[in-house]
């Protein structure tokens, strides 16, 4: 009989898992439609093609050696099917721990909810290089950065490994990123900063006297569909790690991750209409949409612990947050069509600030150290990966291409034949 | 004859054609256009950064009167275009030379 229940609980756990990562998958869609959205017309179908690229290089590449650096594994995974003796190993270290043991569940879930944490980091780039980039010159560097860059803080953080042997972020630190403010969004920040700063601003984005001109999005209502698309996914992205649901306890602290990510992104949308009807007089859509994917990243670094008002709260801040660090990065000339830098680097700095106020496990210290550890070497090796690709092959289009579109000079297609407008 | 063409702000359309028909005329071609005059366009914004959009969209009417019918025309089209507001268009009016009803080759102000 406790056998059975044990087997139950593992099954129940695995599949929460699995659905959960499907959530995950599911915001390649969401970032798709985001950027779509966001971009001209002209570049539509290559930031489709990009999105859809890189989360089949994420999957390969995570597949073949990036999984093995964060967890180990194998190459390949080939290590992760378990021995002939899984289920009466599994099956013993339940029975030892009782019910409120570790998480238990079957190797091959976990591989599969890591690896689109993977793809959400690598399309937190797509967007802030959109409408200029060489689409080989992106496909190189998505699998380098799913590979390798990746891995490796995942490895120092969720994975446990030290830095380089000097210095271990769980250990001496106390780190904690509860679901990737840090570890998946702020990383994927600091490669498309490295990325932007090497690329360069739209033709035509800041005149001579460093005045902003607005390049608006094709279709606002994908946008809106994919900020919606990611919001549901998120569930996913942040319930799911949780890594358990099988125990009272588990489905309890389940629940209110789902309660407080939900609430976080609605105190996101009310921050950024709030602030820009303040402060252009007008209730700026993208950046409501932003609003709403700033309040989802702040509270990812810890939607467990926060009371819901709390989690509003970080939320809100994470929305105003973003607004104002949109209008900074246009004063600095850091052309980021979507948003994404804002979004994903900046509040996700505020997410992992914002655990120690409600988590006493957590101290600023640590989560600085952890923020800095992952910023800097993020930063510097995508810096350099895409310098070398500047170098090898160029990683912008032509000014001719640009002008035309990379729908034509990268894929060969327009996403809208009839009605493109330039 | 006369043609009148007038430029006006497309959500007076209904009005201005309820005016027209109250005088009896029988007919109006619309087109969608773009332009500006003395109000330039108007500013939009997108992500807190102002824009200027030069050409504003209007709707071209164009009428065909008999002479005695045009100071009607033209009050009517002023009735119902009219918001008080700057871009509310004009009035333009020319001489018509010749019309022809397809239909019966009828001509002139009988074709009308």
């Amino acid at each position: 009989m406790e056998s059975q229940i044990f087997q139950l609980q593992y099954a129940m756990d695995t599949f929460y898992f699995l659905v959960c990562g499907a959530l995950v998958m599911w915001m390649a869609a969401g970032f798709s439609m985001l950027e779509a959205g966001l971009v001209r017309a002209k570049n539509t179908t290559e930031i489709l093609t990009k999105n859809v690229m890189l989360f089949a290089i994420a999957c390969t590449a995570y597949l073949v050696v990036g999984y093995d650096i964060m967890y180990g594994g194998g190459i390949f995974l080939d290590g992760i099917a378990g021995g002939d003796t899984l289920v009466e190993d599994a099956l013993a270290a339940s029975a030892e721990a009782g019910f409120d043991g570790g998480s238990v569940y079957s190797a091959a879930s976990d591989f599969f909810f890591q690896v689109v944490f993977v793809a959400t980091a690598m399309s937190i780039v797509s967007g802030a290089v959109a409408e200029r980039m060489k689409l080989t010159a992106f496909a190189f560097f998505a699998v380098v950065m799913t590979a390798f860059i990746y891995p490796m803080e995942g490895a120092w953080t969720w994975g446990g490994a030290s830095v380089f042997g000097m210095y271990s972020l769980g250990d001496d630190f106390g780190f904690l990123d509860f679901a990737g403010s840090g570890i998946v969004h702020m990383a994927g920040a600091a490669a498309a900063l490295a990325g932007v700063m090497l690329l360069g601003a739209r033709k035509g984005k800041y005149g001579e006297n460093g005045e902003v001109k607005p390049i608006p999005g094709a279709n606002l209502p994908l946008a809106t569909l994919g900020t919606f698309i990611l919001w549901m996914g998120w569930f996913g992205f942040n319930g799911g790690s949780v890594l358990k649901l099988g125990d009272m306890a588990s489905a309890n602290a389940v629940a209110m991750v789902f309660l407080n990510t939900n609430a976080a992104a609605a105190g996101g949308v009310i921050a950024a209409l709030f602030m820009a009807k303040m402060m252009f007089g007008k209730a700026d859509l993208t950046m409501i949409l932003n609003g709403a994917l700033a309040g989802l990243v702040a509270i990812t670094a810890g939607p467990d612990t926060p009371t819901p008002l709390a989690a509003t709260l970080i939320g809100a801040a994470g929305g105003a947050l973003v607004v104002l660090s949109i209008l900074f990065m246009d004063k600095i000339k850091i052309d980021d069509p979507v948003g994404a830098i804002s979004v994903h680097g900046v509040v996700g700095l505020w997410g992992l600030l914002a655990v120690p106020l409600t988590n006493s496990d957590a101290s600023f210290t640590g989560q600085l150290v952890g923020a800095a550890t992952i910023f800097v070497w993020v930063f510097v090796t995508s810096f350099i990966v895409w310098a070398i690709l500047k170098m090898v092959m160029g990683i912008r289009v032509s000014e001719e291409e640009e002008y035309e579109g990379v729908d034509i000079s990268e894929c060969g297609i327009e996403a809208y034949p009839e009605f493109t407008d330039r | 004859m006369k043609q009148v063409v007038a430029i006006i702000k497309p959500f007076k359309l209904d009005d201005v054609r309820e005016s027209l028909s109250e005088i009896g005329v029988q007919g109006l071609t619309v087109s969608e256009v773009k332009g500006f005059g003395r109000q330039k366009g108007h500013t939009e914004l997108y992500r807190g950064a102002e824009y200027v959009v030069d050409f504003l969209p209007k709707l071209k009417l164009e009428v065909a009167v008999d002479d005695p019918l045009v100071e009607q025309v033209i009050e009517a089209i002023v009735k119902g275009a009219n918001t008080g507001k700057i871009g509310d268009g004009k009035i333009f009016v020319y001489p018509l030379e010749h019309v022809v009803r397809i239909r019966t080759s009828e001509t002139g102000p009988d074709a009308l």
